[in-house]
């Protein structure tokens, strides 16, 4: 049986200027599970991650009509703050970006936003978010240094431990691992693994082996379209719909 | 050229160059004495330009690149309209410091509070100063501009991601980022005002004043004017040629001396930004 449905888009549009880079997507992503988004580039798979924070607003000359639901909820109602809904639903970018300031204050940014601790509670929240990412170990001396100073795969796994500091329900990572090499890819994926214990994670990719690798769901787009949707070992080896076989496979994209 | 004039202008100038002459106040026709008048008019005069075109350069600056909604007409009309105050001609703002803030804005508040008694209604400090952060406000702007599109939008986009408002998002990250190129272009705006003399001469510089401005309503000596002065106003133009040297001296000293502390702060904060 499916979990109930986290996340769910119902017959999404969206539209840069006059382009529709979304077109009648209806999709729920299942609570607690890994939801790998594919299709080749340009497909509007990015375009769909931004829509389910609404990241997509800071962006002139869009608009979009359907709806997405958060736990049954419309995230584009009229009066719930985008920045209430980002807190729930948060993001990790394609390249590691933490801010130019101390491994401890990246982490301890959105508590303080956010008003979530002060004090000792916020340091036990940055360890507890360190943690999380394994990444504590490797800095718990030298917190007050730059962030800059990490390697680029230690950055990332502190730009997701400063996204769980703020406590979200939602994960959403857009490339998480292009950056990154082989061997920083698979602690990244073997982090998400885990992390599907407390969150729902959507991540958006153009390796179909990390999709095969981390995802229990797979959504297939093309053009903007949703192709198919199902479980990813169905998805991946018993395609219903032709053009994902053909990208699966490798003919195209 | 350059080097000729300058070191015509150190060889000449260093010799009556000393400490008297930089405390004492001009005696005999401006042939003797010292220029410490004109020294303390021209920072007060810059100071108080620094307090009126900074908030305004810097929160319009704010304004057009992080708040005004992307793809209004009007933003470029405004920057347009910023950009050609760049282009008037200084002696232009002085007329207009004179109609506008001696002439109108000094006259009402005269009418208003002083009833009728010329108070404000005069060349001041006040006017001269804010006469030159209008001059200054194009620098101030598009420097700041400048440092603000140089902070990365994956930045931004981090903190709007975690659920910052737009004020904490140009607060705790945009800001300090820019901070740097903001203070360069405040030090550059600063020292372009003590080197202009024309939106100050109908505004509020004294031809000689034997005391210091202490009231914002007083007027003041400020070093270009006094080099003005000296040169064409002067009883006898010759015996004060010395002085007059010295004068130059000093303030091509203070603008460069502005202008190198500019690109020390762009450097230290890009020293630190590189961390």
């Amino acid at each position: 049986m499916t979990p109930k449905p986290k996340l769910e888009a119902r017959q999404l549009h969206f539209f840069y200027g006059t382009f529709a880079a979304l077109k009648g997507i209806n999709l729920a992503v299942p609570a607690g599970t890994i939801t790998a988004i594919i299709g080749p580039s340009g497909c509007g798979k990015s375009t769909l991650l931004r829509v389910f924070n609404r990241m997509n607003e800071i962006i002139p000359d869009v608009h979009l009509s359907g709806d997405v639901l958060l736990e049954g909820v419309s995230i584009y109602q009229d009066g719930l703050a985008s920045t209430t809904l980002r807190k729930r639903v948060g993001m990790v970018f394609q390249r590691p970006n933490p801010f130019p300031l101390s491994i401890f204050e990246n982490v301890a940014y959105g508590p303080r936003i956010h008003g979530l601790a002060r004090g000792d509670s916020l340091r036990r929240l940055v360890e507890e978010s360190l943690q999380a990412t394994h990444l504590w170990d490797e800095v718990k001396d030298r917190l007050s240094q730059s962030a800059l100073s990490l390697l680029p795969e230690q950055q990332q796994r502190l730009c997701i431990s400063r996204l769980l500091a703020v406590q979200p329900e939602v994960l959403l990572l857009d490339e998480p691992c292009s950056a990154l090499d082989p061997a920083a890819t698979q602690q990244i994926e073997e982090l998400m693994r885990e992390l599907t214990a407390r969150y729902t994670l959507v991540i958006v990719t153009h390796n179909m082996q990390q999709a095969a690798r981390v995802s229990e769901f797979t959504a297939y787009m093309l053009l903007g379209e949703l192709a198919e949707f199902g479980k990813t070992a169905e998805l991946f080896t018993n395609p219903r719909d032709p053009r994902t076989e053909e990208y699966i496979t490798g003919r195209f994209g | 050229m350059l080097v000729v004039i300058l070191g015509n202008i150190v060889y000449v100038g260093w010799g009556h160059l000393s400490w008297e002459f930089l405390t004492q106040v001009p005696r005999a026709g401006m042939t003797q004495g010292g220029i410490y008048p004109a020294i303390f008019g021209t920072a007060a005069l810059v100071l108080l330009m620094t307090l009126a075109v900074l908030p305004l350069g810097v929160m319009t600056a704010i304004y057009l690149q992080e708040y005004a909604p992307q793809g209004s007409r009007w933003v470029p009309l405004v920057r347009l309209a910023v950009q050609n105050l760049a282009g008037v001609p200084a002696i232009v703002f002085g007329l207009f410091g004179l109609g506008f803030f001696v002439s109108f804005v000094g006259r009402e508040i005269d009418h208003f509070l002083y009833g009728g008694r010329l108070v404000y209604g005069q060349p001041a400090i006040l006017w001269a100063a804010l006469t030159m952060a209008l001059l200054t406000l194009p620098t101030v702007v598009v420097t700041t501009e400048e440092a603000l599109r140089a902070v990365p939008q994956g930045l931004r986009e981090v903190a709007y991601a975690l659920g910052a408002t737009r004020w904490q998002m140009v607060h705790h990250v945009v800001l300090p980022q820019a901070i740097g190129g903001m203070l360069t272009g405040g030090i550059l705006a600063v020292s372009r005002g003590a080197g202009e003399v024309a939106p100050i001469l109908f505004t509020g510089a004294a031809y000689y004043l034997p005391y210091l401005p202490t009231h914002l309503n007083d007027q003041f000596m400020e070093l270009g004017y006094h080099v003005y002065v000296m040169t064409t106003q002067s009883p006898d133009v010759e015996a004060t040629k010395p002085l007059l040297y010295s004068t130059v001296l000093v303030l091509l000293l203070l603008t460069f001396a502005l202008n190198f502390v500019a690109v020390l702060v762009r450097a230290q904060f890009r020293r630190r930004q590189m961390r």
